[in-house]
């Protein structure tokens, strides 16, 4: 390919940053110093390496903070992308800037479950210390912290980037900012290279204990940061997320907050393992049976059958099959997977190695969202460990069955955990969905047979294959088999995951999270995409059929509760926002109709009119109807039953 | 012209308002449209590009399907059942040409107001203060304008600029929502990028704003006529190629330059040379003074 760069020249940082990841360049011809050899020979054919663009441009954002140009053409050099097509790339993640800003950003989230406890508040705090938004801080889609709300996440570029958490988020004193902010001893003690070093035994069996110790509510660098999880600062145990931890009957939750998340040894002595054994004496296609009568479905929202998409992918002459984990866990008030990537990593890769054997592919990707990143960490961790140990590889468990895994991590875009957004990404292009049909099953990723699921999906194959699909089926109701995980945030007493079996009532729940912290408004069902349902309707069972009966939808399994003391219009405008911010762009309908309703609805938050409440719903039918994907086709799905459940916006309407 | 003929391809049936359709496999719904002599409007879909499917203005109702389905991109299958103009597909162009109308100047689009009109869209209802693409127009070099006020990011200068057509890749999309713009890398002008004045990007766009400098010109003098222009189908003399020029000419000076979709070679494609090389031929003074 003919590419034309202009002048800038990449400096000495960034393009160190650039060959750690790449290697050195071989040639003049991609990006090298030129000698008098690059006259002799005309250029090595491009390898594709296209997928790399999104690493490449990590690599740089890690360690500068942001893209230069000189940056951008030098990657563009090393892969043979031109130069306006990675600067569409760059432009379309939030985590990413092609302008200068300084290495240290604060995300602070004014997100759904942030705002019913007190985010404004937080971002007024950091406005008055920092300045307006843009440089130093940014105002965040929901980072997956709901159980810590209000949260805020710092990103620190550097050789070693580093991340720290707070939360709940406390700035009325900008010190607390500072003095999470690592000093140059605890990166010393606590960073280690976040990549792939499996740590001696010792150290790592150790590590939960010290990570327990950690007091759970107070500051939150007491104790030394385990290294498997360097670089990740202000964390609290995962124990703390997960208030059933422990309890007996847990199925998905069982080893998280009890078991070491860094040591495979103890998971195998928690049954890892054990499912993948299983498999090999089952077969792939003993695997999709159990996986189809055990009547699983998808967790991230679709629902479909698991088993249905894995006979589809493994009937595909089209070779190679690939496995694409999706955990970019986005959807606002949605803390599930990362629970489960924290408190149990390994689970997750031994049910990517199932899901891989059974479809008959070699290769796994697993996507997780940039904003994760002690998930990032435990997963690094633990794939490389699996791999040290023949669990990944050529010839696992000794059975001539070749799978790896490799991590993809996003950058800042809710729409890439949309199934073929996520292939895009992968690839290194926007993250913008692709039409259906073809579906994933035929032309997924590199357009080739791709199964994509989410991560509790993939966890909950195992305990089928553990104790059998019956066993699995008789949990639950007809519809929806199994144990669901529910992320129960916002004005509630005790906010987490919890774990309970298909069929409980969503009263049944809240009575489980200690109800409402004031008197109940609303719940929140499915996230942003989700609909309300008001305080007397808590006897709705929660499995994907009662819901859907009920005009709602389990959607992720958000449970967003609302007291009274969350004025809705602000919440019903979050929402809008939310939207209109993550709309890729690409369709008309999404694209200017999220606009649109945002406008309509700051209107009738300051005065109500039936004209705008048409055009909501004018507007919101369109962007069901001819929306490319599922993020255009249900934005106006909360909003709707505010208005026709809750009445909001009913009292004063003309 | 010679036109290949393609192989034969196995004909299916399918029903469109409640009329049987028959065409070969592979076809769209749009084309099995056209067949059945319907009128779809379509903005974003290109006869000699790959339908990118992001207008929506060309969406149909498919029996049995939950959303509807874009026409331009769709493939017919034996049995589809399709409407046209059902409730929800009018209910959908129509809020889709509103969404357009009210954030993107449509001046320059072709047929634009008519549909507007016959679907009842009402752009203003959004009100004064609704969020628009307005901007200034790119004039950045001596060629053609990039006037992105006009622009629907119907992604076709994109595709035409890169592995589509030329393969250039100058431009791309930039930004995300709303916000997204066509661009080069950090929004360098056309002179210092990869551009190289083909005009296959103008050729394809279908709103006008992407338009020859001539046009914007005459257009900001108000000079610019189009019934008094003619137009005359040629051979580029440049080179032995000999591709398909369109001269388009008002008061017999040549205003601009197109070339036909249906060439079976080019395609509609030209060259710096083709496309903006003409000023030689009006230029009368300069060679009797030479």
């Amino acid at each position: 390919m003919d590419l034309r760069f202009r002048d800038a020249e990449p400096t000495a940082e960034e393009r160190a940053a650039i060959d750690a990841l790449l290697g050195g360049p071989e040639s003049a011809w991609e990006g090298g110093a030129r000698t008098e050899d690059d006259l002799r020979f005309a250029a090595h054919p491009a390898e594709d390496r296209r997928d790399q663009l999104l690493p490449a441009l990590h690599a740089v954002n890690d360690r500068v903070g942001w893209i230069s140009e000189g940056a951008l053409d030098y990657i563009c050099r090393r892969l043979t992308v031109p130069p306006a097509e990675a600067y569409s790339v760059a432009t379309f993640y939030s985590l990413l800037s092609v302008e200068p800003r300084p290495p240290r950003v604060l995300h602070v989230c004014t997100d759904l479950a942030c705002q019913a406890r007190g985010a404004d508040a937080v971002r007024r705090d950091v406005e008055s210390h920092l300045g307006p938004a843009g440089t130093s801080w940014q105002p965040s889609p929901c980072l997956g912290l709901c159980e810590r709300a209000p949260a805020a996440l710092a990103l620190q570029a550097g050789e070693n980037p580093t991340a720290t958490v707070y939360g709940p988020a406390d700035f009325s004193d900008i010190s607390s900012f500072d003095r999470l902010s690592p000093s140059a001893g605890q990166e010393e003690a606590g960073v280690r290279p976040a990549s792939i070093e499996v740590s001696p035994e010792g150290t790592t069996a150790r590590s939960a204990v010290a990570e327990v110790r950690q007091e759970v509510a107070g500051v939150h660098l007491a104790a030394p940061v385990p290294p498997e999880v360097g670089g990740v600062f202000g964390e609290v145990p995962v124990r703390a997320a997960v208030p059933q931890a422990g309890e007996p009957g847990l199925v998905l939750l069982r080893r998280v907050g009890v078991v070491d998340p860094a040591s495979l040894d103890e998971y195998r002595a928690a049954g890892g393992y054990a499912a993948l054994r299983r498999a090999f004496e089952l077969g792939p296609g003993g695997v999709i049976r159990e996986v189809l009568e055990a009547g699983l479905v998808g967790r991230g929202g679709a629902a479909f059958p698991t088993g249905r998409k894995w006979e589809a992918t493994a009937r595909q002459f089209d070779r190679p099959h690939y496995l694409v984990c999706n955990a970019d866990e986005s959807e606002p008030g949605t803390f599930k997977d990362r629970v489960l990537m924290e408190g149990d990593p390994y689970a997750l890769v031994e049910a990517m190695t199932v899901a891989g054997y059974a479809t008959g592919c070699a290769r796994g990707y697993l996507y997780i969202r940039g904003e994760y990143p002690r998930a990032i960490r435990r997963l690094e961790h633990a794939i490389a460990t699996a791999r040290a140990r023949g669990l990944l590889g050529e010839d696992i468990l000794g059975q001539g069955f070749a799978f790896d895994i490799e991590i993809r991590r996003g950058a800042g875009a809710y729409i890439c955990g949309e199934e073929t957004a996520i292939f895009n990404s992968i690839e290194g292009y926007r993250g913008e969905p692709r039409s259906k049909p073809p579906f994933p099953v035929e032309k997924g990723l590199f357009g080739k047979p791709t199964v994509v699921n989410n991560v509790e999906t993939l966890v909950n194959v195992l305990p089928i294959l553990e104790g059998g699909a019956a066993a699995y089926a008789a949990v639950g109701t007809g519809g929806s088999t199994g144990t669901k995980l529910f992320c129960v945030s916002g004005t509630v007493r005790r906010p987490g995951i919890y774990e309970l079996p298909f069929g409980a009532t969503l009263g049944d729940l809240l009575t489980l999270a200690g109800g409402a912290t004031g008197t109940l408004r609303a719940v929140l069902l499915g996230g942003a995409a989700g609909a309300f349902v008001r305080a007397d309707e808590l006897d709705i069972p929660l499995t994907f059929e009662g819901t859907r009966a009920a005009g709602a939808t389990l959607g992720s399994g958000v449970i967003l509760v609302l007291d009274d003391t969350v004025e809705l219009p602000p919440f019903l405008l979050r929402i809008a926002e939310f939207f209109r911010d993550e709309s890729c762009g690409q369709c008309v309908p999404c694209r200017v109709g999220t606009v649109r309703q945002e406008e309509a609805l700051h209107r009738l938050s300051r005065r109500r009119s039936a004209g705008d409440l048409v055009v909501l719903r004018e507007v919101g039918q369109a962007m069901r109807d001819a929306s490319i994907c599922g993020l255009g086709q249900t934005a106006w799905n909360a909003v709707e039953s505010a208005i026709d459940r809750l009445g909001v916006f009913a009292e004063e309407a003309s | 012209m010679t036109v290949p003929l393609r192989p034969p391809r196995r004909l299916i049936e399918i029903t469109v308002d409640g009329e049987a359709v028959r065409v070969p496999e592979g076809d769209t719904i749009l084309d099995a449209c056209a067949a059945a002599g319907k009128d779809i409007p379509t903005l974003c879909y290109g006869d000699t590009l790959t339908p990118k499917n992001a207008c929506r203005v060309c969406v149909v109702e498919v029996e049995g399907a939950r959303t509807l389905a874009p026409a331009c991109s769709r493939k017919a299958e034996a049995g589809m059942v399709v409407g046209t103009a059902t409730e929800r597909a009018k209910h959908s162009r129509k809020v889709v040409l509103e969404l357009l109308a009210s954030s993107v100047d449509l001046s320059t689009t072709p047929r634009a107001a008519e549909w507007i009109d016959e679907y009842g869209a009402d752009p203003a209802r959004f009100g004064p203060d609704a969020a628009t693409v307005a901007q200034p127009a790119k004039v950045d070099n001596e060629l053609y304008v990039r006037d992105y006020a006009k622009c629907i990011l119907c992604y076709k200068c994109v595709d035409a600029c890169g592995d589509q057509w030329q393969n250039s890749f100058a431009i791309a999309v930039s930004g995300r929502g709303f916000d997204a713009t066509i661009s080069t890398e950090f929004d360098a002008p056309l002179t210092d990028s990869a551009c190289v004045y083909c005009g296959n990007c103008v050729e394809v766009c279908p709103t006008g704003a992407l338009s020859f400098k001539t046009e914007f010109d005459m257009r900001e003098a108000g000079t610019w006529n189009e019934d008094e222009q003619t137009q005359t189908t040629t051979i580029c003399s440049y080179c032995g190629v000999g591709c398909n020029l369109t001269l388009h000419v008002q008061e017999n000076q040549i205003v601009k330059v197109t070339s036909p979709h249906d060439n079976p070679v080019t395609h509609g494609n030209l060259c710096i040379k083709g496309r903006f090389g003409f000023q030689h031929v009006q230029n009368v003074g300069a060679s009797t003074d030479g």
